[in-house]
Order: C-alpha cells, then sequence, then structure tokens
C-alpha cells in the first residue's frame, strides 16, 4: 500500500510543482501524439474512404490486409522507420533520427492503419442508404461523398481519438526513434521506462497517473467538440 | 520543425553513451557547465557500450563516451573514431545474495569466483546486451574456461540498473560497475561479494566520430567537449561527484583520490 500511496504522493508533488522536466516531457508526448494523428488522419481517411466506397477485384484481401496492419508491433515500425533515417539509411540526410520529428513519422505510421480501419468501417455502416439518397437528390459524386462524410463524422472523429490512444501510450517507437534525451525527445511513456529501469517504481507509476489524466482530458475535449 | 515545438533552435551534441553514465546521476551534474559556456545541448543517448559504438559507426551521433577498451581501439583502428582519450575510471564488483550460497566470498580472483557460480549452478543475471560490463563477464567466463549455459545463467538483455534488480529479485549473483552498484545500493539487499583484481579494472574513454567519415558531425563541438570531460573543470565535477559521501568515478592527476 506503501508503494501506491508513495506514487500518489509523488504524481501530486510532480504536478503542484510543475518540475521543468516532467512538464517537458508532457508537452513532448502531446505535441508528437497531435502531430502523428494529424498525420495519420490524412493518410488513414482517405484510404478508409476509398476502400470502403469503391468496389474493385481483391477487395476483400485489401480490408484483411488494412485490419492485419493494426496488429503491427511498435518496435517493428520503429526499427523500419530507423533503417530509413538513421545516416546509413536512404534518408539519412536528413539528420531525423533521435529528433521528435522521427518519433511523429513512427506515430503517424503506427496509427494510420487504426484511423484508416475505423474510417473504413463507418463508411461500411452508413453507404447503404445515404449515397444513393444523396445521388437521387441531384449531388454530383463529389458532393454526395462529402454528405456522406459530415453524416459519419462522429465515427471519423471516433477513429482519430483511437488512433490518439495508440500513439501517447506507445513506448517502443518514442524510446527507439526518439532516444528518450531528456529535455529533447523524452515523452511520459519513455520516462515511466525509464524510472522503472532506475528502481524509481513510485515515480513511474506517478508518470502513469499524470498520463492517463492527460488521456482523459483529450477525450473530453473531444467529446466536447462532437457535441456541438 | 512543426509548430508547438518543445525545443528552441540551438546547437545540439549528439553523444551515445553507456547507461551508467546516466543512469548514476553524472551526466546530469557534469554536462550542464559545458552546455552553458557554449550555448548548446548535449543529446544524451543512453545504450550500452556495444550500441554505442554502432551509433558512431553509423554517424547517427557526434562523440561516444564508453568502457570497453578493445572495442573502443578497434572503433578507432577502424577510422570510425578519432582523438580517444582516458576520461575516468571506476571497477567492476561481483555482487550477490548476502547469504553467497556458491560461496564465492574467499575465493582468489573474479574468475575464480565465476568456476564456483556454475560449479553450484547459482543463479547469475547477464547483461547480455554486448555493453561494456558483459564484455567484461564475457572476458572473465573465458578466464574461468566456461562457457556459460543452462538454467542457472539468465541472459536480461537489459541495462545496468534493470540487471541489478533482477539479480535482487531471483537472489542471484551478477557483474556491475561500481558506480551504478552504488547508485541502486538502497534499492536492494546485494552485497560485493568480489573485488579488488586487476582484471576488474573498469576504464572509461571519449572518442570522437570521424569527421572524414562523416562530414556531418559535428566535430569542433565534439573536440570542445573532449577538451572539456578531460580538462581541469569536468575532472574536478567527476572527482566530486559523490553517492552517500561515496564517489562513483575517479580519474588520474590533480583530483587523483587515492583509494
Amino acid at each position: 500500500m506503501d508503494f501506491l500511496l508513495d506514487s500518489l504522493r509523488a504524481s501530486l508533488y510532480l504536478i503542484v510543482t510543475r518540475d521543468p522536466a516532467f512538464c517537458h516531457a508532457v508537452w513532448t508526448s502531446l505535441y508528437v501524439s497531435f502531430w502523428s494523428i494529424i498525420f495519420a488522419a490524412l493518410l488513414g481517411i482517405p484510404a478508409g474512404l476509398a476502400v470502403g466506397l469503391t468496389e474493385f477485384p481483391l477487395k476483400r484481401t485489401v480490408i484483411t490486409g488494412l485490419n492485419s496492419l493494426m496488429a503491427v508491433p511498435t518496435v517493428l515500425i520503429g526499427l523500419l522507420v530507423y533503417g530509413f533515417i538513421s545516416r546509413q539509411g536512404p534518408f539519412g540526410g536528413f539528420g531525423l533520427l533521435f529528433t521528435p520529428s522521427a518519433i511523429i513519422v513512427g506515430d503517424a505510421l503506427l496509427a494510420a492503419p487504426i484511423v484508416a480501419n475505423l474510417a473504413l468501417s463507418s463508411v461500411r455502416g452508413a453507404n447503404a442508404a445515404i449515397l444513393p439518397t444523396a445521388m437521387t437528390l441531384g449531388g454530383d459524386r463529389l458532393q454526395s461523398v462529402l454528405t456522406l462524410v459530415s453524416e459519419i463524422r462522429f465515427g471519423m472523429v471516433a477513429a482519430v481519438i483511437a488512433g490518439f490512444g495508440r500513439v501517447v501510450s506507445e513506448v517502443g517507437v518514442a524510446m527507439m526513434l526518439g532516444g528518450n534525451i531528456l529535455g529533447y525527445t523524452r515523452t511520459m511513456t519513455t520516462a515511466i521506462a525509464l524510472e522503472t529501469s532506475k528502481g524509481e517504481f513510485a515515480l513511474g507509476i506517478a508518470l502513469g497517473i499524470v498520463l492517463m489524466a492527460v488521456a482523459l482530458a483529450v477525450n473530453v475535449i473531444f467529446q466536447f467538440l462532437q457535441r456541438k | 520543425m512543426l509548430p508547438g515545438s518543445p525545443v528552441l533552435a540551438m546547437e545540439r551534441l549528439r553523444m551515445s553513451t553507456t547507461t551508467s553514465t546516466e543512469n548514476s546521476g553524472l551526466l546530469a551534474v557534469l554536462l550542464p557547465p559545458f552546455e552553458k559556456k557554449h550555448g548548446c545541448k548535449v543529446d544524451v543517448i543512453a545504450v550500452g557500450t556495444g550500441k554505442s559504438l554502432k551509433l558512431g559507426e553509423t554517424g547517427d551521433v557526434d562523440v561516444v563516451f564508453v568502457h570497453a577498451r578493445k572495442p573502443e581501439d578497434k572503433f578507432v583502428a577502424d577510422g570510425f573514431g578519432v582523438n580517444r582519450r582516458d576520461v575516468m575510471y571506476n571497477d567492476f564488483v561481483i555482487l550477490g545474495p548476502p547469504d553467497d550460497p556458491a560461496g564465492i566470498r574467499n575465493t582468489v580472483s573474479a574468475s575464480d569466483a565465476f568456476a564456483r557460480i556454475a560449479a553450484a549452478q547459482a543463479r547469475f543475471v547477464s547483461r547480455g546486451d554486448e555493453s561494456g560490463t558483459h564484455q567484461k563477464e564475457k572476458e572473465i567466463w573465458k578466464a574461468a574456461g566456461i562457457v556459460p549455459k543452462g538454467k542457472w545463467y539468465l541472459e536480461a538483455g537489459q541495462g545496468m540498473g534493470e540487471v541489478i534488480q533482477m539479480a535482487a529479485q531471483v537472489r542471484g549473483y551478477t557483474l556491475a560497475d561500481r558506480g551504478t552498484y552504488i547508485a541502486y545500493r538502497k534499492k536492494t539487499d546485494l552485497a560485493v561479494l568480489r573485488q579488488g583484481d586487476k582484471g576488474l579494472w573498469n576504464p572509461y574513454g571519449v572518442i570522437a566520430v570521424n569527421p572524414a567519415r562523416h562530414p556531418h558531425v559535428k566535430h569542433g563541438l565534439a573536440m570542445k567537449f573532449i577538451e572539456y570531460l578531460t580538462g581541469e573543470e569536468g575532472r574536478r565535477i567527476i572527482a566530486d561527484f559523490k553517492i552517500d559521501g561515496e564517489p562513483l568515478f575517479f580519474v588520474h592527476g590533480p583530483h587523483e583520490v587515492k583509494h
């Protein structure tokens, strides 16, 4: 019990004192998650819509593939991106490895399949009635699709929230591509991993509590936006 | 850089280093004066010595700060690094449960102690990650003429701190650098059961990544950093760094502490 009480106390202490290293880790987490989910949405939503709204051979296979991509382990994505952006890799010249941008790239690739799959399911759930109706009301193909998208916008927001949850909580990509550099690429999750490795379990759990609080706050904000 | 970026544009020196310099807390006091003086940031990537050197080979860092003399010399000989300098040293210790089930307390050497552990099939937690400590451990097994294998030999593949904690949890033995051991002493009940052999010496070196091989590295800043580490100020900070009144690292020369 002491252990949990210590953790609670440590988390309150971190928040109240606004410890600079801690605040930086929180901000870095939000920053990389925000941008990676933007990019993931830009990739995933059009992909999900395209697959959901068109008929083509092997469609089932593509959907199965898209579903399987959600299971790719974070460290594998980290490793693949690492190979591309290390100085030895094809994009080495940009010097991206061990920067926040590297984490954004990895996290965007991690979240894109989730966003695509959820976008796809909401399209499939709604498709049957809306599209033909919009077409008969005289809209052209593009307008009809836009009508559909606005009808299923809750599904889209849900897709983005799920993607955000995935990237804000993952540690593999952030550790491999960011390098856990203090005051630069250290995120909440890599900080938890580090404190655990140092045997500072209470501090690790304290960070975990804060991570959960941040996730809660983000979801509340999203929900608020949805209601509008 | 995207809007909202948490960092200011500043010259950044990338250093890969062993987990012992970071986890012990040394870098937290050693780096800020240098950063202030040169208006830069030192980005620390704390991984094992093996991976640190690898990052130097691929040019993903500007400078490496590690502890495994043979691979360091090879790194320089192969043309990946230049200007290797000795920075500091401490030593390795063999840790184990205080009741010492394999009876290594009264052995005559580190390899003798390892031989007893193997004979007793007592649990031994290895770093298993090609770190400097792991390389030293393999050296000792070799000297003892033993290929460690079996249920008693656990390869963790983790950092020094994790391995010390694992050894304490499974009531096993392990090899650790003294710096990390002192930093973790309060969190475990492991005891130092074997120390002081010549073979357990643990020197740390700093090497600049060769700019002829990787033209993008910040060689000028890396050289300034090496000068700082091995100069008056760096040596004083290292010698003054203590946990519970005990120094973790030692330097040669004016700030040398006899022990």
